[in-house]
């Protein structure tokens, strides 16, 4: 006879059953694998959500890769690596929020925050908490002493716009340039530091104090102006993805015909999508997914990103990179996993392949000549131009 | 200073068609829509995979944009705003759960669309450049579909029974109903028109502006603005309220461009001192 007890019985017993097969069709090493806890705290929602995102989803991506394949090897251990996030919202009182929380998990490396406030506020934090974050934001007290928890994710504009200004200059005659930005902290830093850099090459800026509400949506009113006064180059400081195309749309059907550039990465579908052929030449800085440099790694990891997610992002050849510091240097030092200090002494001598580019290249920690000590993961500078579609590399830099 | 000109009217058209719909919801049922922007987002949204991924007509985009939004706007006037309003004695409840309504749309318009910045191929290439103004022509075609849309809205509004009915309704509920206007009906047709609008904007301005999942936010705080400005529930004061939020931020953007981002500043600095001397905007209490 069927009653209430032997049907609950059943079903305990069936899902038991269904867990030990589950078990025991998992390889031998996962299921022994203990888990390493990596967190994100940035912007995953709102009109920023793009920068948040990508960051999450290339971590994501390459921890399921990881894990798909028996973990990560640290010392004597074997790891699954499992993400944990937190969307600030581009809130600092949030980011401190997210911060808190990993050190309640008890996590020591973070990736994020993902702008200036957000990353300045979780500072003490992650100080208190022995946490090591990867902020994509660009204040240099940030990575300068007495601070030492922060290392910055990728290439700051004061030291890629230097770069792309004088190439511009010496291989496209640019002589004269004038700055728009978004009334934020992030855009208007990046603007005042690309200033400074242009003033220094000796190029005559025309326009340096027009700004935009990041939520603009036409933005023919604010650059009518600015194309009136002609400039050769038109730098678009820390645009975000979202405003790029709708700039360069208004510049161009304004009449518009010098270059334009930004420090920050950009998405070529959403160009595509945006702008059309209005964004051929437009220039900014990406990370390792031309074809002229990327790796047979680099090439997996886009199709794995787009198998989870439907669609890559190319903000994400930037930011892969973060995720595998963390574990070549808690494999370098697999004291380092719950010891901040370990991995701050590892980070001066490290070094190890750099799976996502062709050839020889390195990972290692540089920032000594921005910031005076080794707090910045070497990215690759490579400097883009979009065409029809796609970014072509224009060149690569390095930063020491 | 033609092209400020242009440009003003340009955006007045287009925030004059987006206040629409909020002050129609507002007059009728004294809701204040935070969700507004999210629909405008939405309908955008909608005309873009209708029109940018599945390559069907722009006009068919268009359609399934508004009546896609004009089911949900009845649906959520019937089954959410009706509810909390006969069993709330507080008006501040459908204001909570308007502000709810919005969040539960970002997330998942978040959720279904993504993060990126998404935007259409052109409705009509090149642009026009003659006297001084410089206007692409698709956006002489929105400006003139957005005017068409307004004439057509304050007609029906002004000459159909449905639009008497809500007339009556955004006048007096109480007299309304005793005089035999269904009350439930109207009002759910209103949303249902208030929604649409706001489908139908952004169904349009996708080809200029495209549309991305962040953005329903500032679009319902630049819409509460135009409405502010014309008197809240008050058709001519939306199309006014937009106009002149429209020529403030062009002008604005021009004149004071050597002293950083000080335009919306002004504005709302401007709108402070406005609102307290007329504080029920330009055209005062609801129209009838």
């Amino acid at each position: 006879m069927i009653n209430r007890r032997s049907t609950l019985k059943s079903m305990v017993l069936g899902a038991v059953s269904a867990l030990a097969m589950t078990a025991a069709g998992m390889p031998p090493a996962q299921a022994q694998n203990k888990e390493l806890k990596i967190g994100f705290v940035g912007v995953t929602s709102g009109p920023a959500a793009a920068w948040g995102t990508s960051n999450v989803r290339s971590m994501q991506t390459r921890a399921a890769w990881i894990n798909e394949t028996g973990g990560v090897k640290i010392g004597d251990a074997t790891y699954n690596v499992n993400i944990v996030t937190f969307d600030d919202q581009k809130d600092p009182k949030r980011a401190i929020a997210g911060m808190e929380k990993m050190a309640q998990e008890g996590i020591h490396y973070v990736v994020g925050p993902n702008v200036d406030d957000g990353a300045a506020a979780v500072r003490p934090v992650a100080e208190a908490n022995g946490i090591i974050y990867f902020p994509y934001a660009f204040p240099k007290a940030l990575y300068q002493k007495p601070a030492s928890n922060a290392v910055l994710g990728m290439i700051a504009n004061y030291q890629s716009g230097p770069a792309i200004y004088k190439y511009l200059k010496e291989n496209k005659g640019v002589k004269t340039i004038a700055f728009v930005a978004a009334n934020e902290s992030d855009p208007l830093s990046q603007r005042d530091s690309g200033v400074e850099a242009a003033k220094a090459l000796g190029l005559k800026i025309v326009a340096q104090n027009d700004t935009y509400q990041n939520d603009t949506r036409d933005f023919t009113p604010v650059l009518t102006p600015i194309v009136s006064l002609k400039p050769d180059l038109l730098v678009l400081s820390g645009v975000a993805p979202a405003n790029a195309p709708l700039l360069i749309r208004a510049a161009r059907e304004l009449g518009f015909e010098g270059l334009i550039s930004t420090e920050t990465a950009q998405d070529a579908k959403v160009l595509e999508e945006g702008a059309g052929e209005y964004a051929n030449g437009f220039i900014s800085v990406g990370g390792a997914s031309t074809p002229e440099i990327a790796s047979d790694m680099m090439k997996e990891f886009v199709s794995r990103y787009t198998k989870m997610f439907g669609e890559y992002n190319d903000e994400s050849n930037t930011k892969v990179y973060a995720l595998e510091y963390i574990l070549e240097t808690l494999k370098a030092n697999p004291a380092a996993i719950n010891d901040v200090g370990e991995f701050k002494k590892t980070m001066d001598s490290f070094s190890a392949p750099n799976p996502y580019l062709k050839g020889d290249a390195k990972l290692s920690y540089v920032g000594t000549t921005s910031f005076g000590q080794k707090r910045q993961l070497a990215v690759p500078m490579v400097v883009n131009e979009y065409k029809d579609g796609a970014f072509h590399t224009l060149f690569v830099g390095t930063v020491d | 200073m033609e092209q400020v000109i242009a440009n003003g009217f340009y955006l007045g058209a287009q925030y004059a068609l987006i206040a629409l719909g909020l002050t129609l919801i507002f007059a009728l049922m004294n809701v204040l829509n935070f969700a507004h922007g999210q629909m405008y987002v939405l309908g955008g949204f909608i005309s873009y995979t209708v029109y940018g991924q599945l390559g069907l007509p722009f006009v068919v985009a268009l359609l399934a944009s508004g009546v896609t939004l004009a089911v949900i706007g009845a649906l959520m006037e019937k089954f959410l705003f009706r509810t909390v309003i006969k069993r709330s004695l507080r008006e501040e409840s459908t204001m909570l759960l308007a502000a709810a309504t919005a969040f539960f749309f970002d997330a998942v318009i978040l959720l279904i669309f993504g993060e990126k910045q998404r935007g259409v191929p052109k409705i009509v290439k090149g642009v026009f450049n003659e006297g001084g103004i410089i206007m692409p022509y698709d956006r002489m075609v929105v400006g003139v579909l957005a005017l068409v849309f307004i004439a057509a809205f304050v007609l029906y509004m002004q000459y159909s029974r449905v639009g008497r009915a809500m007339r009556a309704l955004a006048q007096d509920r109480v007299a309304a109903q005793l005089m035999g206007v269904q009350v439930d009906r109207y009002s759910m047709i209103g949303f249902a028109m208030g929604a649409m609008l706001a489908g139908i904007v952004g169904g349009l301005l996708v080809t200029i502006t495209g549309v991305n999942s962040g953005i329903g936010g500032p679009i319902s705080i630049k819409a509460f603005m135009m409405v502010m400005i014309g008197g809240a529930g008050v058709v001519g004061g939306a199309i006014a309220g937009g106009f002149i939020l429209g020529m403030m931020e062009s002008v604005g953007l021009t004149v004071l461009r050597e002293y950083g981002d000080v335009t919306y500043l002004v504005i709302f600095a401007a709108l402070m001192v406005f609102l307290s001397i007329r504080p029920n905007g330009l055209m005062g209490k609801p129209w009838g």
